[in-house]
């Protein structure tokens, strides 16, 4: 028996030889292209789990602006190679050093959240490439001096000062009760909602995410008695927190951020949700040059949900760069630095910091009507 | 199709179940030389496919890359996390599998380990900001990341002997769902404070080199293949002083309790004291494993260690086989790896996950390399079923 | 720490807590039930709960309901949101059974196996429901949906009550007095009819209650049957109350209906009552003293304390002695 285990040892060495001996050579790498036109981006983000719901129309708005340039430029092709990182920082390092190992990937599109954007700017900005997040909103992204992230996406800083404008000037508010869901983007902007706002803060509750019973919070909102009321956080714990703040007969002002628009809101929290006042930095789909709204609608079937056109805009501050004959990192980089173009969300142009040049920045509210969110007027920020 | 399975069964166990006898009955040089040429090849599997200093590729043995798949990701990265969950299943291997403890917030240790690093090792972290400013240091300064190690062994020792201390009188199932509100009260109470970064989390965690830079020679944010040599050696020098423990009087007592906790206490083996042992060392291995966790990523936010992740930790040591620790390896390695391996079932992976706990669970209950001893116990139990429904 | 507002309004969160818990309760009885005669955590049964809130949404999208309906026809919905949920979940409890628990009763396999694959049938079933079910209950087809999903108002939430300064709503009413009734109706069956004498049977020692005839597996498929049928009307209850559900909602709601059923001693019908209505009070006192964030850490630390003085729970594990 210890012989034929040793026999069959040797052969396993002698088979393992065999095959180091016909190893080939690597295959030469030809994706660089011959031409000085199209090449390679990658695009990270939660595609699966949880939290895909948020992060797929980024994404679907990302490939449509790479379809409709591929089939626009058929000797210019494009490839958008997508990471799935289930917006855990855990999978997206990896992913990090994937892409930026693979010497064929010129900029990436991401981070669609702010943890994962986070977690690998570092690594992005070790290989000089360029990031450019549909959707990542923290202040301290750009804060910290990293090179290659932008976002076309107005920071929480931007749109906290533009609501407290709204609820001042608009809603004629004397007294807020901000709300928010403690996620890295619900804090963070509902933080600098408060900011803003100085004395007008009246009251606050700090939820958390896959709550669905508020009664604590309605009590402390009936005590505090405020015109109306601010959260700071996503549709899963909206949805249930509207619905009930209406059941209990509260009928003041209820404010959202970007979090909210999004069509799952109003369906999620149905009739409660009428009235609801969305402020997103973004313009309105018939506000937005060209035919992105309906070009997504015919291609996936539904409306463009949150982010939709800001995945569109990334994408296509990439694709451009790279028809424009930039065909390495650090000429990308240089490109999306100086680029300043319309886009489908805004006019887009970038701010020595990474975030958008903030004379570009437009902030509208939106309200929620007949379960559409309906554009209702811009927030001017002076 | 039943009858196909079982007959399958039987096969695979008269090809598999000589194995380990045959093994044992090697003469001890081969058996070294063949533990040598495994872990050589653990050395070297950051490589696979390739032969390195050449470009000369090996073909087929690129197939079980993960960068081998379109989105793919990076394969020492990948690595990377499979040793560390390594290091996790046989901390945890000593609290089921030894111990015979159900824990269910094992993550909470884990993220002891990693915010005992971020937060005195990062010169951007709350409590070093703090020290800062009391003792008028200058504001890059931080604790140094060796003198992290044993702050963090300390901390993840002393949060495994707080929560066990009062919990570990209470029986299997009552255990299971404090341990589990354990895990989620350090998640919450790290999400909600601001001495630990909030929500937000903290960045600029250090590593061997320091904090995180472009510029670190070895352990840098590109290359990963150190970071993975650094965790498979702290992997291999665990499993040696766990192998050691095992066979020791503390393994041994442990055993006892296991089998039967009132006839150890009567032979003179004091179980509290021992189940707090296990508890403790557990806590300290999952706090090491957290460690190396934070000062690869460079950051951390509390988010990560959620109750799944506690779930993940525990069907990595079942599906391995409890009490073996090749087979919680195995488990670990398996449950990391083949996620990543195959993501082109995308949103399919979780559905997938889900149906192999239940069939591994269902067709091989002691796991995929159990320990002869549990085995047995399986056996015997089995024999004690209740009588009508056989 | 805000002790005014907690105490300025005492009553008011104290009926919050209540039918908060109401809830919670009716989920833990199905734990309850099933470790009471099995020894055995059934970690899916949160997905149970979940199929029942999606099996009733199905049901009222196909009828086409409307928002706030007149009284006569909501509570023939409602009835109908009962039958249906109580069947969907008590179908999802027998299937759990027979797929995973009953070949490793068979091997007399320990109690970390049970648990493993409890655990890998409810991810099959909460990306089941993500990947296809939620979507197709929705109306949208067999589409991948994460995200909430709204269901239509059928009773307008109206106070109808004031004790003490609390406003009670009919539907906090309504959802108390149903866990009230449901607690009453098992432990009636549990204790004064043949089936339930073969469930104490079995309770108590399963060898013995084989000697005697009881079918132990006919006992214990009853025994997940009832635990489906209190989830059942648990999630019609939910529906009602929260007008949402969500692929993973079962997790939230099962993992606090398990602490709750481990507080008030698990195997104990009435410790279940007790741990949920509790469980639902304490979470709104902590969070009306500090922030809502803070209502689990509230929840867990009650329950270890409790465990430290009471290693059993509140009322000890019983569904085997005469009390039920």
């Amino acid at each position: 028996m210890r012989r034929k285990y040793v026999r069959a040892l040797g052969a396993v060495g002698l088979s393992a030889a065999l095959i180091a001996a016909a190893g080939c050579q690597a295959e030469e790498d030809d994706t660089a292209g011959s031409s000085d036109c199209g090449g390679k981006i990658a695009i990270f983000g939660a595609f699966s789990g949880p939290n895909s719901g948020l992060v797929i129309p980024s994404r679907d708005g990302a490939l449509l602006a790479v379809k409709q340039h591929n089939e626009a430029n058929p000797d210019c092709e494009v490839t958008l190679q997508e990471f799935d990182t289930q917006g855990d920082p855990t999978q997206a390092t990896p992913v990090a050093n994937q892409v930026t190992g693979d010497e064929s990937f010129l900029g990436v599109i991401g981070g669609a959240f702010s943890g994962e954007s986070k977690a690998t700017m570092a690594v992005y900005e070790a290989a000089g490439m360029v990031m450019v997040s549909p959707s990542a909103t923290a202040i301290e992204l750009t804060a910290g001096g990293n090179e290659v992230f932008h976002r076309v996406v107005g920071n929480d800083a931007v749109q906290g000062a533009a609501a407290a404008v709204y609820l001042r000037d608009v809603a004629q508010a004397k007294k807020v009760f901000v709300i928010n869901d403690g996620t890295t983007y619900g804090a963070g902007i509902a933080d600098e909602l408060t900011k803003a706002l100085g004395a007008l803060a009246g009251g606050t509750d700090q939820v958390q995410e896959k709550q669905v019973n508020f009664a604590a919070t309605i009590s402390k909102i009936k005590a505090a008695e405020p015109d109306a009321i601010a959260y700071g956080g996503y549709t899963n714990e909206a949805a249930p927190l509207v619905k009930q703040l209406r059941e209990a007969g509260i009928t003041t002002t209820f404010l959202g951020f970007d979090g909210l628009y999004d069509p799952s809101f109003p369906k999620g929290a149905g009739a409660s949700a009428e009235g609801v006042i969305v402020t997103c930095p973004c313009l309105p789909p018939d506000k937005a040059g060209g035919t992105f709204a309906a070009d997504f609608e015919a291609e996936y079937g539904g409306p463009p949900g949150s982010y939709g056109a800001e995945g569109f805009d990334a994408a296509n501050v990439l694709i451009e760069g790279l028809a424009e004959g930039n065909t390495t990192r650090a000429d990308l980089l240089a490109w999306v630095d100086s680029y300043d173009k319309e886009g489908v969300s805004k006019s887009l142009k970038f701010a020595d910091n990474g975030d958008v040049d903030e004379s570009r920045v437009v902030i509208w509210a939106y309200e929620i009507k007949g379960g559409e969110i309906a554009a209702q007027q811009e927030i001017k920020l002076s | 199709m039943t009858e196909a399975l079982r007959h399958f069964n039987e096969r695979r166990r008269h090809v598999l179940g000589g194995m380990g006898d045959r093994w044992r009955a090697l003469p001890r040089w081969q058996r070294w030389l063949t533990l040598l040429a495994g872990v050589a090849f653990l050395y070297y599997l950051p490589f696979l496919g390739d032969i390195p200093g050449t470009n000369l590729i090996i073909p087929g043995l690129d197939w079980f890359r993960t960068d081998s798949i379109d989105g793919g990701a990076n394969w020492a990265g990948v690595l990377f996390v499979c040793a560390l969950y390594v290091l996790v299943a046989i901390g945890l291997n000593v609290v089921i599998g030894l111990a015979g403890l159900l824990d269910l917030g094992y993550v909470g240790f884990y993220a002891v380990g990693a915010y005992s690093v971020a937060l005195f090792g990062s010169a951007e972290s709350p409590v070093v900001g703090a020290l800062q400013e009391q003792f008028g240091l200058s504001s890059d300064w931080a604790i140094a990341w060796a003198i992290c190690i044993p702050i963090a062994l300390a901390f993840s020792l002393v949060a495994g002997v707080l929560l066990g201390w009062p919990t570990l009188r209470l029986r299997g199932d009552y255990l299971a769902i404090v341990t589990l509100g354990f895990g989620e009260i350090i998640r919450i109470v790290a999400k909600n404070s601001g001495w630990a970064g909030e929500a937000q989390g903290v960045p600029g965690i250090p590593g061997p080199e320091g904090p995180p830079s472009p510029d670190n020679k070895v352990f840098g944010l590109l290359d990963i293949k150190p970071w993975y040599w650094l965790a498979l050696s702290v992997v291999l020098l665990m499993v040696l002083l766990v192998r050691r423990l095992e066979h020791s009087r503390v393994g041994r007592s442990w055993l006892a309790i296991r089998e039967d906790e009132d006839a150890a206490a009567v032979m003179g083996v004091y179980p509290f004291k021992f189940k707090l042992w296990a508890f403790a060392i557990g806590a300290a291995l999952g706090g090491f494993s957290g460690l190396l966790f934070a000062s690869r990523s460079a950051f951390i936010q509390p988010e990560t260690f959620n109750v799944q992740l506690s779930i993940l930790f525990v069907a990595m040591v079942v599906v391995g086989g409890s009490g073996n620790m090749a087979g919680v390896a195995v488990g670990a390695f398996l449950l990391a790896y083949l996620p990543e391996r195959f993501r082109d079932f995308s949103e399919y992976r979780v559905l997938a996950f889900g149906l192999a706990l239940v069939l591994i669970m269902l067709l091989r209950p002691q796991g995929l390399l159990p320990s002869r001893r549990r085995t047995r116990e399986l056996q015997d139990r089995a024999k004690e079923a209740p009588v009508n429904v056989a | 720490m805000n002790f005014d507002a907690l105490f300025g309004d005492l009553a008011q969160h104290t009926v919050d807590g209540l039918s908060k818990g109401a809830i919670y309760a009716l989920v833990a009885l199905g734990y309850t039930l099933v470790y009471g005669v099995l020894r055995l955590i059934n970690f899916a049964h949160s997905e149970i709960f979940m199929v029942g809130t999606f099996a009733i949404l199905g049901t009222w999208s196909l009828l086409g309901v409307a928002d706030n309906p007149p009284i006569g026809m909501a509570i023939v919905y409602l009835l109908i949101g009962l039958v249906v949920g109580a069947l969907a979940s008590g179908a999802t409890a027998l299937t759990v059974e027979r797929v995973a628990y009953r070949r490793l009763r068979r091997m007399n396999a320990p109690p970390l196996i049970f648990l493993i694959t409890a655990i890998g049938l409810s991810l099959v079933l909460v990306e089941i429901f993500a990947l296809w079910m939620a979507g197709f209950f929705s109306g949208r087809g067999f589409t991948e949906n994460r995200l909430v999903i709204g269901i239509p108002p059928l009773l307008k939430q109206e106070t109808v009550l004031s004790v003490a300064g609390a406003d009670i709503t009919n539907v906090q009413i309504i959802m108390v007095a149903s866990a009230l009734l449901m607690l009453y109706g098992l432990d009636q069956f549990i204790n004064r009819t043949r089936y339930g004498r073969g469930v104490r049977a079995v309770a108590q020692s399963p060898d013995t209650a084989a000697l005697m005839g009881v079918h132990q597996d006919r006992v214990i498929m009853l025994v997940f049957v009832l635990g489906g049928l209190m989830a059942g009307a648990a999630a019609l209850l939910w529906n009602m109350r929260y007008g949402i559900t969500k692929f993973d909602i079962g997790f939230v709601v099962g993992l606090k209906a398990f602490t709750a059923a481990v507080l008030g001693g698990i195997g104990n019908l009435r410790g279940a009552l007790l741990g949920g209505l509790l469980l639902g009070v304490i979470e709104v006192y902590a969070a009306t003293l500090t922030r809502s964030t803070w209502e689990d850490v509230a929840a867990f630390v009650v329950l270890v304390v409790v465990l430290i003085f009471r290693p059993t729970g509140l009322l000890g594990e019983s569904l085997g002695k005469a009390r039920a």
